[in-house]
């Protein structure tokens, strides 16, 4: 078997884990689908005057997408990195000869599918339940976006998840890392009125980026193709910084 | 050329040094045994083998490779039981085996590893729903997925029923059969006589004895007579003994040590046989290992505490 072959049969074998382990599907899935119905019954019919009366759904469906591929790329492959360290799954596989990118391929090419069925899930309640608009035209901007987003957020979860101490201490460092975040970069609200100085803050991270780029695309303002290069440079740089902490932070074992 | 060649190793964790200057030969198709007490050092020694950690000093070749280097020609031909490792809980025995024969080259078949370490009736069962045995004999299932050369055992039965002891064993003593090479730690010095080929003492870094479990004690290790006194009869009436046999009364118990059994045998039965008495509760045994073991590790106690890692 060649490693690309090993790296594709991971995404398929950390598929079935996670679907099997009630508790992360259920936090992954749940979360994003809960706040769309939630935040989306609330305020349906609702528009947005300071972004030229667009409906609210159309500013919050991209949003919960945005959160949903937090949830799928960032939170998830963090806790179960930490989660497998701590039971030393991590420690197993490195006596392997499986090379170490193969074995993390799989990893990130499992958070990449669960994105997209999420994404996917996200997208069509709100196409189906709440009558948001799919743009075909600017389809080219969603998915420059979700891909430079996933590819982000993987690697600021796994530089993340080797800050984890212990799997103890996951859950309260990883939502910590991000919370925060995703309140003050306009996912369930827009921030139109906020502190300009919070607004700053939140314009040097990545999450508010992968947000307004999704919100680009469905926004019926924007012109095809729907591309915000702002945007996706900001999560490219952010993607370097990812990369680059996740393989000075990543580790095989806790130490003791 | 050795499975495992070893010279002068040491691993120092800032002022602890834990690996003093080991020497250390594993031949082909041999089972080697590493006893001490906890924190001696057996584990640091294993997991430098393994290539988990770096060691401070020393030469180590392990199927030819120095296991520093992480290649993976090396984890290629080595089986891996650590003490404690997890596998996803949620999925089968057959998946889990099924995708750790899949990080190599040359694997064993699921049913052969199934079969190999009993687990056949678990197959379709959740790893999480597996006893401690059970996922005991994963762990050792997943090592021997790749079809190793040679196999490493950490405390590989520690938590085990008797019966499951037995178990592990059988099937360690198969993988022997088969030329598999295996070096094993342990506490338990019934599983290391049965076994093991040779085994290593290590105490507080420093292998303080080497050789099969039966001549571990060297010279010294005279065999024991123990018989009790025949009623109404003194330890003054004991005949003369052959020269190098000791005799040692307490109460009507005798405790008779001697090199050569044989004699010091044949004449005390003589001298009941002609009195025409018997000796109650008449036993001969070499000394067991655990009796070397408790001896040597008690003499080569370090003057300070090592902790391990």
């Amino acid at each position: 078997m060649s490693d690309l072959a090993i790296a594709a049969r991971q995404v398929r074998y950390e598929q079935k884990a996670f679907w099997r382990n009630p508790a992360a599907a259920v936090f992954t899935f749940a979360f994003p689908l809960m706040f769309l119905f939630i935040f989306g019954s609330l305020n349906s019919g609702g528009t947005i005057d300071t972004r030229g009366g667009i409906t609210f759904v159309t500013f919050f469906v991209p949003g919960i997408a945005a959160f949903g591929l937090i949830s799928a790329c960032y939170t998830n492959i963090a806790m179960r990195t930490a989660i497998a360290r701590d039971l030393r799954i991590l420690k197993r596989v490195k006596g392997t000869p499986v090379p170490a990118w193969a074995y993390l391929s799989g990893q990130i090419g499992s958070c990449i599918v669960t994105t997209l069925q999420l994404v996917s899930l996200t997208l069509a309640v709100g196409v189906v339940v709440f009558g948001v608009d799919f743009r075909w035209d600017t389809v080219g901007g969603l998915v420059a976006t979700l891909a430079l987003g996933a590819a982000c957020f993987c690697a600021l979860g796994l530089a993340v998840s080797g800050l984890c101490p212990n799997g103890d201490a996951a859950p309260a460092i990883v939502n910590f890392s991000i919370f925060p975040l995703i309140f003050v970069s306009g996912i369930f609200f827009p921030l139109d009125g906020a502190p300009s100085w919070l607004l700053s803050v939140a314009e040097l991270f990545p999450v508010q980026h992968l947000a307004n780029g999704l919100q680009y695309a469905f926004d019926p303002r924007t012109a095809a193709p729907g591309v915000n290069g702002g945007d996706l440079a900001v999560l490219a740089v952010w993607t370097v910084i990812g990369a680059v902490l996740a393989l000075r932070l990543f580790k095989w074992e806790n130490e003791r | 050329m050795p499975a495992i060649h070893v010279r002068g190793l040491r691993k120092s964790y800032g002022a602890i040094e834990a690996v003093r200057g080991i020497d250390l030969d594993v031949e082909e198709g041999e089972v080697f045994g590493i006893l001490g007490p906890n924190g001696a050092g057996k584990t640091t020694t294993v997991e430098i083998l393994e290539g988990y950690r770096a060691r401070t000093a020393g030469e180590v070749s392990v199927l030819g490779h120095d296991p520093a280097r992480g290649e993976r020609e090396m984890k290629e031909r080595i089986g891996i039981v650590l003490q404690q490792t997890g596998v996803e809980r949620y999925l089968s025995v057959t998946e889990v085996v099924d995708q750790y024969r899949g990080y190599y080259r040359k694997s064993r078949p699921v049913d052969e590893l199934l079969a190999l370490t009993g687990l056949e009736e678990q197959r379709d069962q959740r790893v999480k729903t597996l006893s401690g045995g059970q996922q005991r004999r994963l762990d050792l299932a997943l090592a021997l997925a790749g079809d190793p050369e040679l196999l490493f055992l950490d405390e590989p039965t520690t938590g085990f029923d008797p019966s499951a002891r037995r178990g592990a064993w059988d099937v360690i003593a198969g993988l022997r059969a088969l030329g598999t090479t295996v070096l094993l730690t342990t506490h338990y010095m019934d599983e290391a006589q049965v076994l093991c080929d040779r085994v290593a003492v290590i105490v507080g870094g420093l292998i303080v004895a080497e050789g099969s479990p039966d001549n571990l004690g060297g010279g010294t290790s005279a065999s024991e007579i123990r018989f009790a006194l025949p009623p109404d009869t003194g330890a003054d009436a004991l005949p003369d003994l052959p020269p190098g046999a000791k005799v040692l009364v307490e109460g009507d118990s005798v405790l008779v040590t001697a090199a050569d059994p044989t004699h010091a045998l044949a004449t005390l039965t003589g001298w009941a046989l002609g009195r025409g008495v018997t000796l109650p509760d008449l036993t001969v045994a070499r000394p067991r290992l655990e009796d070397v073991y408790l001896e040597l590790t008690k003499e080569a106690a370090p003057p300070h505490e090592v902790a391990a890692p």
